[in-house]
This record gives structure tokens, C-alpha cells and sequence, in this order.
């Protein structure tokens, strides 16, 4: 009469080690923004333990060396040492960026989630406000913000502040749609079903999958919050002080510095900011390709 | 008479991260013209894939294997890029599995029956291929002013029907129809394969139809192929293969139709279909087979011919056995 | 495109303006300082105006930010006054009014803009579709990663680097400003090219910048598309890949993308108004960076105002023209 089934051999799975490295040989973008990332922070972590960060600051050092051995990327001309203030302006933009991106992907998972979660008035009224706040142009909110505040009142904690104030809806979106799909599919009906509460559902079913959309997000905002902090700063509304990248760079036009021949002075912020953000850019691709399978097919 | 579609020894895998699965393992059939053979198997017994095989279009990462695809004595696999392009629908068409998305949604119905006669015909009239597409529209039940129109205007069954239409534009010498009537309500269904059939009586054209609908197959199909892990189980006619179905696994699946006199009992199949991955050895369906004997588990059965003119793959009919 | 739709979208935008008018209301009363003590404590160092002409300023002022009403009728007499296009009197600039200087600078943002996003939008779409479609060549499809590259750069750093090699380097380039110096505007033809060759930098710097933004998004899109069924069917047909791209493919998943077209105008406004004063183009950026230095604030809000009210006025104008070019939602 009927047969058992025979149980079938154990499929030879590869491990996870080998299936993510062969992803990554397919994913180039994500290497390699990766791997600029990493060469950033190794500089930052052991410039910070090995340079002086007071030399960062004005009238720390003589002013207006070429590079040379004492100065390994020479001063400017109001006497910081350029390789010190790299090292800062780094960190610094790093813990904007961080704080802005985390800031604003909690603003975006949280608001986006009860809106898709309750539905109802609450998620027409936060999804309209985001429509209507997309289209302001918010950099120029942002200039305008940054400009209205007391130049003494400007840290690099406000900055990021000012930068999230406007970045918060794009996340918000998003993770309001990822989770508006999830709800309708199986799982959750199934889970609800079986008995699971709200509260398990929420933390057990819906979050472990949005995770890659969360993590996307948050490379987008932290790429928005140094994009933004980087613009307000060449403007010279940042934290004029700090080495940041774009103070650097804004203060370095506004004495000439190319046409003084100083050309050290504004290239390695420039430099350091183009890697940043490309390093930025590339991991936000390679994060695209993973939230979005069908990416991955076509390499 | 020559079989219009004589395919033999087909052999496509997919090479997967956890390895080489197995779609098709030396798959043989004919086709006379004006024939209609029915294709049936569970998910994964390698029906698309059969027929993704004979449009070459299996893509990465699968790939064909081994083996020939004859239409009208020329094998298709052994063509240039450039002449399988001129091949596909003008000597073997596809109507696609669910028509609801196989239209441009912004081209207008006529402009996308006309850049499949100009692939062809590039010097064709317009004026010319104009009327043959309206004709064409016309043969399938469908009003000339369908032409203009655009695919959302109309209905499942009005949208499948087009892509018959579209099939026998350049009246190919085979058809194959993959599951195109899986969308569709019943009414529609019988509506879609009336049209099939009628077509294929005017173009003398060779239809597969896959699907895994039997009841539906029977009532359309000359001749009926069994598939079951990407090997050929039976080919029966489609009397046979309803009343004496030699293959187990056919006989199982017949068995496992409800019936009239016979309901409530549901009788289905113990076990499950085996990964394509990690095929059992000699054959494949001997897990679950019900007359399983020493030598299916070792031996791979190769398909014969009956004296009732049905092809089984089994040992249980190997001579002597 | 139903009645109700066209209202939904008005309203929207109605909204929107108001969200924006009442922000840049907002904003300078959060700050400590007090601007105009300020500018006026400034003005009276450098001298140079009639005790008129610095009354016209105060009640302008008044008006504008009568700190001595109660907030709320500050608040309808900002509506009202917005209402009517006063966006008041520049300081910088006096006698100006923010309108002229937004009027006058406005025809060389708008020229480099349009360029930009028009070279962008084709080109950045163009390889982003060529670079999710498989069977184009590796080497066409690799294009499209450096441009991805460059969007993190930010374009006025971008200009700069451009400025340095190419116009003060290598000397191919004017090293600024809308024309050269001495030269004075007419409708000739060698004036229209002394003009381009001023515009090739500024537009080169926001180009490239911009093509990375298209290129991942259509990108995103293509693979959707490819996916599709009638892309499939149409390979099916035995239609050549060139025309499978172009009409299945391509036309399909450009649709989506010319939605995003008044969003990225807002985008790229910002950074064009960064490139302009780098390049020192009389155009509205200008304005705004001169505005900024020196804290005339009217005008930046004014600017602000005026480019949000454009950019969400446009994206209603796509999105309200949206059918025409995708005949499913023509419907009614």
C-alpha cells in the first residue's frame, strides 16, 4: 500500500561564511564602500590615539606650512595643524552622522510604524504631514534655520539636530510601507491566530523582517546628516571652531587659499569628504541591492 | 508522416549556490502536426522548463545541457542567436501562463501583434500587416477594434486571447500553451480552449498544452505526458492514460481525480516530490511508489514502447520482468 | 484625470505653501537674536542712509515682523502679504524689493537648472536602465557606477575642483561669472557662446553630481521591470533585445521615474544655488549666499518661499500631467 517517503540525504548547504563571501564578490559596490569606510575609521581611531587634538584648533601651531615632516599635511593660515584637525573634523562628522542617522531612523521606524500599525487617523495624519513636508526644500530650511541661531549657540550637537529636523519623513515613509505590506501577509494572520499579542507580534514577527529596510535607512540618513552638516558648515553656519570638513574648506575660500597657494589647506577636506561620502553612497547601493532582491539577479 | 516536433535526450540543470539541480534528465518526445499533447506533473517536475527549453529561454542560472529540439527536421538548439530570434514564434510559438501581465501596458494591443510580424518581415506593408492582425484578432472571437485598444481594457479572458492571437500571427508549426487557463474562471476557461483549439484546427499547427488541470485535459488533449522530476513518466493517449494508466505515479494521479460516484474520499500520494537537487537513485519516483521492486531503486528505468502504443518509463514492464 | 483628483492635488499644494510660509515665519522668532537691533546698529556705523529712507526700513520691518503686535496678527498680516507677492524690501539691496532681486536673477538659475536637470534626467536614466538590463555589454553597464560615485560629492566641491584644474590649472575654462568682463549683453550670437562657455563648468559640476541619483533609481526600477511578464513575452516574440529595451523595458520603467522630476528639481535647487555663488553667476544663488553674509534675512526668506512654492507647484503639474504619458490612468 502506500510507502513512507525515504528521508532524504542531508543537502551539503555551504556555510554562511562562504555564501556571504560569495554575495560580497557579487555585491563590488558594497566592497568597496565597505572597505573605504574601514581605511576612514582606521585613520580616525588611531589619529585619535596618537595625535594631539588640541592642534586642531586656531593658534595651535605655526600657520601656513607646506607639508613637510613635522606637519605631515601642513597648517593653514589661522595655525591649526591640518593632520590633527582631519583627525577631528573626522571623528566629529562621524558622531554627527551617526547620531543624526540614529536620531532620524528612530524617528522614521517609530512614526512609520504606528501609522502602519493602527492605521486609522493616526496614519492618514502622519503620512500626510510627510507629504507636505517633502517638497520644502529642506537644505535651504536648514540654512536658514542654522542661520537664525546664535553663532555661539551652533555645536556640532545642534547641527545635527537642525540636520534631522528635516530628514525624518523619507524613513518614516518607507518603513509606514514595508510595514503596511507585512501586515497583510500571512505570517502576521497566522501569528495573531495563534494567540500572539500585539506586543509579540510587533517584536517577533514584523521587526526581525524589516531589519534590512532599518538598516538601509539608517546608511541613508547617516548619509544625509553629513551630506547636510557638510553643506551648512561650507556656508560657514557651522560651528566655525571645529575642524570640520566644510568649515575647513569655507574658511580656506574665504582667504584664497588656491590662489594663495596654499593648495594643501582645502584639498584634504575635500579629499576626506569625497571619500566619506562615496564610501556612503557605494554602501547605500550595495544596501539597495539587498533590500531589493531582484538587484542581485541581474549582476 | 515525420513528427513536426521530434525532441530528444533533453538535459537542462540550474546551478545553484547549494548545487546542480537536475530540471530535465534526457527528456524524449514527438509531436505529429495537428496534434494535441497534453504536459502534466506536480510543481517542479520540469513542465515550464520543458517548454522555457524549446524557446531557448532558459536563463542563467540554468542551463541546457544536452540534447536536440527538432522543428520540421531543423534543431532549434543548434541555431545562431540570430536565427533562434527569427525561429521563436514563427515556427514554435509560446502563449504565455497568465496573460493578466504578458501585455505592454503602454503600447496599444495592434502596435504589439505589428513589431512581432516586422521582427520578421521587416519589409511587410503596414496596411498589410494591419489587416492580417485584425484578422487574426477576428479568429480568436475578438472584435478588430480590439486593435487600438490598450491591455487594460480588457478583460482576463479578452487579454489571453490576444496573446493567442499573437501566437499564430506567422502560423507556426507548434504551439505551446503554458498553463493558459490557470487565471481564469470556468466559463472563460472553456471560452480560452474552444479558441485553442479552433486555431490550432486552422493552422495545423502541433499544440502542447501544459498544465496540471486533467480534468481540462481531457477534454482537449489527443495524447497526455506525465512528468515527475524532471523525467518522462508515460505518454498515453488520453482514453489510455484515463482508463489504463500503466506508470504508478500516473496511475496514482488518476486515481487521485474525485469523481462522481466516489465522493469524499480523497486519495492522494504519500510522500513528497524529491528536491530536484538530490535525486533518489535508479528512479526517481521509487520512495513512493506502491510497487516498488529491488531493482527500481538501483536501475534507472529508460521509457519503452508498449504494444498499446503507450510509452512508460517503469520496470515493471521491462520485458521479463 | 477626475475633478476630484485635480482638487485633492490644489489642496495639497495649498498645504504645502502654507506649511513652508509658516515655517520660515516661524524660525527667525526662535532665535535670541534680535536682527534687526542689530542691522541697524551696523547700518549706523557705516552711514549712507536718510533718516527716510531708514523709516521706510523700520515700518517695512514692523509690518513684516511687528514685534509689537500680538503674534497672532503678525502671523495673518505675514499670509496677507505673501498673498499679495510683497515679500518685502532687501536690506542689502535697498531699494530693491525681494521680488525684483528674485525677478531679476531668476533667468540665469532657471537656465542652468533646466540644462542640468534635463542632461541629468536623460543621461542618469539612460544608464541606469542600460545598467540593470543584463544583456547589455559589461563595459556600457559598468559606466554607471562612477557616476553613483559621484553622488557623493557634493557639487559645489565638485566646481571648486573643476574651477582649480580646469580654469586656473589648465586655463581651458573661464574662471567664472556669466560672461567675461568688459563684454556687454545683447542678443548676438557671440554673445550667447561667450555665454555658454561660462555656463560649461557650473553646469558640468551639478550634472555629474546628479546623473548618480537617476542612474540608482532607475536602476531599481529596471530590475522590476525586467521581471515582468511582457518583457518576458515580448522576448518570447523573438523581438531583437534593442527593441525589447527600448519599447518594453524602457518606456515602462521611465514612467515612474518622471514623478521624481519635481522632487529632484528641489534638490538640485539648493545645490545650484551653491554652485552659482561659487561661480559667481547672477543667478538666484547669488543672491542667496550675498543674502546670508550679511544676514539680510528678508530675502532668504524670501528665496525660500519662493523656490519651495515653485518646487511644489511643479510636482502638482507633473503628477496632474501624468496621464497623459501613461495610458492606464487616463482612465474617466
Amino acid at each position: 500500500m502506500a510507502t513512507i517517503a525515504v528521508s532524504q540525504p542531508q543537502l551539503r548547504q555551504p556555510s554562511k561564511l562562504t555564501l556571504m563571501l560569495r554575495y560580497l564578490r557579487r555585491n563590488k559596490s558594497m566592497v568597496f564602500g565597505l572597505l573605504i569606510l574601514l581605511f576612514l575609521v582606521g585613520f580616525t581611531v588611531i589619529g585619535l590615539l596618537t595625535v594631539d587634538t588640541k592642534d586642531a584648533y586656531p593658534l595651535s601651531v605655526r600657520g601656513k606650512q607646506e607639508p613637510s615632516l613635522k606637519y605631515p599635511l601642513g597648517t593653514d593660515f589661522f595655525g591649526r595643524d591640518m593632520l590633527a584637525a582631519m583627525v577631528v573634523g573626522m571623528w566629529q562628522t562621524a558622531l554627527i552622522g551617526v547620531l543624526a542617522g540614529g536620531l532620524g531612523t528612530l524617528i522614521g521606524v517609530v512614526l512609520g510604524f504606528i501609522s502602519a500599525y493602527f492605521g486609522g487617523i493616526l496614519d492618514a495624519l502622519i503620512k500626510g504631514i510627510c507629504q507636505i513636508l517633502t517638497p520644502i526644500p529642506a537644505f535651504l530650511i536648514q540654512v536658514v534655520l542654522a542661520g537664525s541661531l546664535d553663532k555661539r549657540s551652533v555645536t556640532i550637537y545642534t547641527m545635527a539636530f537642525v540636520v534631522v529636523l528635516l530628514a525624518w519623513m523619507a524613513p518614516t515613509l518607507v518603513i509606514r510601507s514595508q510595514v503596511l505590506s507585512m501586515k497583510e501577509r500571512q505570517f502576521v494572520s497566522v501569528a495573531k491566530l495563534s494567540g500572539v499579542g500585539d506586543l509579540g507580534i510587533i517584536f517577533g514577527e514584523i521587526l526581525p523582517n524589516l531589519l534590512p529596510f532599518i538598516v538601509a535607512a539608517f546608511v541613508g540618513q547617516v548619509f544625509v546628516a553629513v551630506f547636510g552638516s557638510f553643506y551648512l558648515s561650507v556656508l560657514g553656519l557651522g560651528p566655525l571652531r571645529e575642524p570640520l570638513m566644510g568649515n575647513l574648506i569655507w574658511a580656506a575660500q574665504g582667504q584664497s587659499a588656491f590662489f594663495n597657494g596654499w593648495w594643501w589647506w582645502p584639498i584634504w577636506p575635500s579629499l576626506a569628504m569625497v571619500l566619506i561620502l562615496s564610501s556612503l553612497a557605494l554602501i547605500n547601493m550595495g544596501m539597495d541591492e539587498i533590500a531589493n532582491p531582484r538587484v542581485r539577479r541581474s549582476e | 508522416m515525420n513528427p513536426v516536433l521530434h525532441i530528444k535526450n533533453l538535459q537542462v540543470s540550474y546551478y545553484t549556490d547549494s548545487g546542480r539541480a537536475t530540471a530535465l534528465d534526457n527528456v524524449s518526445l514527438s509531436l505529429n502536426a495537428g496534434e494535441k499533447l497534453g504536459l502534466v506533473g506536480e510543481s517542479g517536475s520540469g513542465k515550464s522548463t520543458m517548454a522555457l527549453a524549446m524557446m531557448r529561454m532558459i536563463k542563467q542560472p540554468g542551463r541546457i545541457e544536452g540534447g536536440q529540439v527538432f522543428v520540421d527536421d531543423e534543431d532549434l538548439l543548434e541555431l545562431s542567436d540570430e536565427e533562434m530570434l527569427k525561429a521563436r514564434l514563427s515556427r514554435i510559438a509560446y502563449i504565455p501562463q497568465g496573460a493578466m501581465n504578458s501585455l505592454n501596458p503602454v503600447m496599444r494591443i495592434g502596435a504589439q501583434m505589428i513589431d512581432a510580424i516586422k521582427a520578421h518581415e521587416p519589409k511587410a506593408a503596414k496596411a498589410d500587416m494591419e489587416e492580417r492582425c485584425k484578422q487574426t484578432l477576428e479568429s480568436v472571437d475578438l472584435k478588430r477594434s480590439v486593435f487600438k485598444m490598450y491591455a487594460h481594457e480588457l478583460s482576463g479572458g479578452m487579454k489571453q486571447r490576444v496573446c493567442i492571437a499573437i501566437s499564430i500571427l506567422l502560423k507556426p508549426k507548434v504551439i505551446i500553451a503554458d498553463e493558459p487557463t490557470s487565471a481564469l474562471d470556468v466559463v472563460t476557461q472553456r471560452q480560452v480552449m474552444e479558441t485553442i483549439d479552433r486555431v490550432q484546427k486552422q493552422i495545423g499547427a502541433a499544440v502542447i498544452l501544459i498544465g496540471h488541470d486533467m480534468g481540462l485535459m481531457a477534454q482537449f488533449v489527443d495524447k497526455v505526458a506525465v512528468m515527475y522530476a524532471g523525467r518522462l513518466s508515460e505518454v498515453s493517449s488520453v482514453r489510455q492514460m484515463f482508463t489504463e494508466p500503466k506508470h504508478p505515479y500516473a496511475t496514482a494521479l488518476i486515481n487521485s481525480l474525485p469523481s462522481l460516484d466516489n465522493k469524499g474520499v480523497f486519495q492522494g500520494i504519500p510522500g513528497l516530490a524529491p528536491s530536484l537537487l538530490r535525486l533518489p537513485s535508479g528512479c526517481t519516483f521509487h520512495p513512493r511508489c506502491s510497487r516498488v521492486m529491488d531493482v527500481c531503486k538501483t536501475v534507472r528505468p529508460d521509457p519503452m514502447k508498449l504494444s498499446s502504443g503507450q510509452i512508460v518509463a517503469c520496470h515493471l514492464y521491462a520485458e521479463g520482468a | 484625470m477626475s475633478l476630484k483628483k485635480v482638487i485633492e492635488r490644489l489642496l495639497f499644494l495649498i498645504l504645502v505653501i502654507w506649511a513652508a510660509s509658516t515655517i520660515t515665519f516661524f524660525i527667525p522668532r526662535i532665535s535670541p537674536k534680535n536682527p534687526i537691533r542689530e542691522r541697524f546698529a551696523a547700518l549706523a556705523r557705516t552711514g549712507g542712509f536718510s533718516p527716510g529712507d531708514m523709516e521706510k526700513i523700520v515700518a517695512s520691518f514692523n509690518t513684516k515682523f511687528g514685534l509689537d503686535k500680538p503674534l497672532i496678527e503678525q502671523y495673518f498680516d505675514y499670509v496677507a502679504s505673501i498673498a499679495r507677492f510683497d515679500l518685502g524690501i532687501s536690506l542689502n539691496q535697498y531699494p530693491k524689493t525681494v521680488a525684483e532681486l528674485i525677478m531679476e536673477s531668476l533667468p540665469w538659475t532657471i537656465t542652468l537648472l533646466l540644462v542640468t536637470t534635463v542632461l541629468s534626467f536623460v543621461i542618469g536614466n539612460l544608464l541606469g536602465a542600460v545598467a540593470a538590463w543584463p544583456r547589455a555589454p559589461a563595459w556600457l553597464r559598468a559606466i554607471a557606477t562612477p557616476f553613483v560615485l559621484l553622488q557623493g560629492v557634493p557639487p559645489v566641491l565638485l566646481g571648486i575642483l573643476l574651477l582649480f584644474f580646469l580654469g586656473f590649472k589648465l586655463k581651458l575654462l573661464p574662471l567664472g561669472s556669466a560672461y567675461s568682463t568688459g563684454v556687454v549683453p545683447d542678443w548676438s550670437f557671440s554673445f550667447f557662446l561667450d555665454v555658454v562657455k561660462h555656463q560649461i563648468m557650473p553646469a558640468l559640476s551639478l550634472t555629474l553630481g546628479f546623473i548618480g541619483g537617476w542612474v540608482l533609481s532607475m536602476r531599481g526600477m529596471g530590475v522590476t521591470i525586467q521581471g515582468e511578464d511582457y518583457v518576458n513575452f515580448a522576448e518570447h516574440k523573438g523581438l531583437p533585445g534593442t527593441r525589447i529595451f527600448r519599447d518594453y523595458y524602457l518606456r515602462n520603467a521611465l514612467l515612474p521615474q518622471v514623478t521624481g522630476l519635481a522632487l529632484a528639481l528641489g534638490g538640485l535647487v539648493f545645490a545650484g544655488l551653491l554652485v552659482e555663488g561659487l561661480y559667481g553667476l547672477p543667478g538666484l544663488g547669488s543672491v542667496l549666499n550675498a543674502a546670508i553674509q550679511s544676514n539680510d534675512f528678508l530675502v532668504i526668506y524670501g528665496i525660500v518661499l519662493f523656490i519651495t512654492i515653485t518646487v511644489a507647484t511643479l510636482m502638482v503639474v507633473v503628477e496632474l500631467l501624468y496621464p497623459l504619458l501613461d495610458p492606464r490612468i487616463r482612465e474617466s
